[in-house]
């Protein structure tokens, strides 16, 4: 079984990472477009329509490559994760299938006249589906994210023992959850930065090839200023993100801070070398070999109060710690049972109906009931299993930070050269540095989906479905079978995009 | 002219006249039969249509698995 875990969540992983690879120049480039062809319709210059349409090709290529690898994620959803798909059809169906209608009619809609439209529509009317194209793609990304963010904070439903699913009671309470606004807001502010990175490293390297100077110059003022908000949106965002995991999920958090013992007035850690984990857990008052924090940071991040008590990993095991809501914390081991005395109560309410025993049925949904809130927990073998991969999401959570943060210095530095007038096209080492900041920010943002899905671990539904729970009984060879595939077509497909994607750029505007 | 005459001329006269569009759409439709034709068909079937036709059938079947699962713990 664990060995088909590991399998699942590989290939999973390894699809969502490919389609990821996609989206964030697909939203982010997108706004980059739009500004400068809004720039075009005021102005009438055609020099900014030829830069529109050099990038727009650039969009193409990327949208094209990439469109509907997202739909191998739902082939898997069927097969591979049929448990968790049929515990949660009603509620994951609901927006997965209004991402996919708007994305099929706004976006096929809306792009087509982006392409095909020019000399066609009027210039407003071009406009407005670039724009919409963006709005459609943004408006996808959101019903996607809605329904990652109720993997993350289950609300707005109500188990149905009959039809052993979860249904949707409250669709505002799903769509609104504060979880999904921020990650929502979180995300594609972040493409933006990656669409950013992308204009200007390509534009660097016309630079350094003195070519297109004033084209890649015009580009690169557009890309700052969006890429600036961007980062700075991102950020704003991002706290409010961590605000959220450290209410619904404290042991993601404490995963992120590799923080193993509990305490008040909690530090941030800035930079760390964390211990080996089994280590760590002996060692829980000094988990680190290195730790530079910032006194108080965690606890005014996480709680909004300096004093605020920060549970670690051990104190969520053990349980036993006053929590926000003034109850006291249980135990690992007590939500266990009470997982299992929740699961027991589902197979026996079924069997109770099945022989019309009513008083039996009516006994065992009020212990269901009663427990349903730790119902995952009755999967956990062992009380280790529900602490997340701490090195992975330790190390992704500084990477994600330390070097999102970085953007802001490169932004800034290229606002001040362009706003003093400084020909920054003459300092090559710094041209060279654009360019490979579009992998860097492409690597800042995958490691920010490392630390919502590793640190989420072991669970698919917060609390309620751990991912042994989750996955249909095949065979962890077929599954390995169509990681290899994956593994083949997504390189050929990105091999495709990137040498299809050179030659236009080479080719220039 | 109608306005379906109009559209379907649109894209008519949009695909005609693409260059790199046309390596594009060959990428997409190539894609496309490889995820529907090939993956879907042979490497992702429903797996929950093979444990029952009907939703009673297939709700008993995650309750039954639900407790071998937790059973075996």
């Amino acid at each position: 079984m664990e060995e088909l875990v590991l399998w699942s969540r590989a290939q999973f992983a390894l699809t969502a990472i490919y389609h990821w690879l996609f989206v964030p120049l697909t939203l982010g480039l997108g706004v980059i477009i739009g500004v400068m062809e809004t720039i075009y319709y005021k102005t009438k210059n055609e020099e900014w329509k030829t830069i529109t349409k050099f990038w727009m090709r650039l969009f193409g290529i990327n949208f094209a490559i990439g469109v509907a690898t997202g739909l191998i994620l739902e082939f898997q959803f069927g097969t591979n994760w049929s448990n968790y798909s049929w515990f949660v059809g009603d509620i994951f169906g609901a927006p997965l299938a209004i991402e996919g209608i708007l994305a099929f009619f706004m976006e096929a809609t809306f792009i087509a006249i982006m392409f095909f439209g020019w000399n066609k529509v009027s210039k407003g009317f071009h406009l407005a589906s670039t724009w919409l194209t963006v709005f459609g793609a943004s408006i996808s990304a959101l019903w996607i994210l809605i329904a990652n963010a109720w993997m993350q904070f289950p609300t707005g439903m109500t188990f149905n023992p009959d039809t052993v699913r979860n249904e949707m009671t409250d669709f505002w309470a799903v769509a609104l959850s504060p979880i999904a606004i921020n990650k929502f807001f979180h995300t594609v502010t972040s493409c933006w930065v990656v669409g950013s990175a992308a204009c200007i490293g390509v534009s660097a390297w016309f630079l350094i090839k003195k070519r297109h100077i004033d084209f890649a110059k015009k580009s690169i003022k557009i890309a700052v200023p969006v890429g600036l908000v961007g980062i700075l949106l991102t950020i704003y965002t991002g706290d409010g993100s961590a605000f959220q995991v450290a209410q619904k999920q404290p042991m993601k958090l404490a995963a992120m801070e590799g923080l193993y013992e509990g305490q008040t007035q909690a530090p941030l850690v800035a930079f760390g070398i964390l211990k080996p984990h089994q280590q760590a857990m002996q060692e829980k008052d000094n988990p680190s070999y290195l730790n530079i924090s910032i006194p108080y940071a965690l606890s005014l991040l996480g709680y909004r109060d300096v004093d605020a008590y920060v549970p670690g990993i051990t104190d969520l095991l053990e349980g036993g710690y006053p929590t926000q809501d003034g109850t006291v914390s249980l135990s690992a081991k007590e939500k266990m049972e009470s997982g299992k005395l929740a699961v027991q109560a589902l197979a026996d309410y079924k069997k109770a109906k099945k022989v019309g025993n009513e008083m039996e049925s009516q006994k065992q949904l009020e212990i269901l009931n009663a427990n349903y809130s730790n119902f995952g927990y009755g999967f956990i073998k062992d009380e280790s299993e529900l602490v997340p991969n701490v090195a992975i999401t330790f190390y992704a959570f500084r990477f994600m930070v330390i070097f999102g943060s970085f953007f802001i210095l490169i932004f800034a530095i290229i606002a001040y050269f362009i706003f003093k007038k400084k020909p920054y096209e003459n300092y090559k080492w710094f041209l060279w540095l654009c360019i490979l900041c579009i992998p860097l920010a492409y690597m800042v943002s995958q490691s920010g989906w490392l630390v919502a899905e590793m640190g989420r671990q072991p669970w698919v539904i917060q609390d309620l479905m751990p991912t042994s729970a989750a996955i249909s009984a095949i065979s962890s060879s077929s599954v390995a079978t169509t990681f290899i595939i994956f593994c083949v077509l997504f390189s050929v497909l990105l091999i495709a995009e990137l040498s299809i994607m050179f030659k236009q750029i080479k080719k220039g505007f | 002219m109608n306005v379906f005459k109009k559209v379907f001329l649109f894209y008519y006269e949009g695909f005609r006249s693409m260059t790199l569009g046309k390596t594009l759409w060959m990428i997409i439709l190539i894609k496309l039969f490889i995820m529907f034709a090939i993956l879907k068909v042979f490497f992702f079937p429903n797996f929950l249509s093979s444990k029952g036709d009907t939703k009673e059938e297939k709700s008993e079947y995650i309750v039954n698995e639900m407790e071998k699962r937790t059973i075996n713990n």
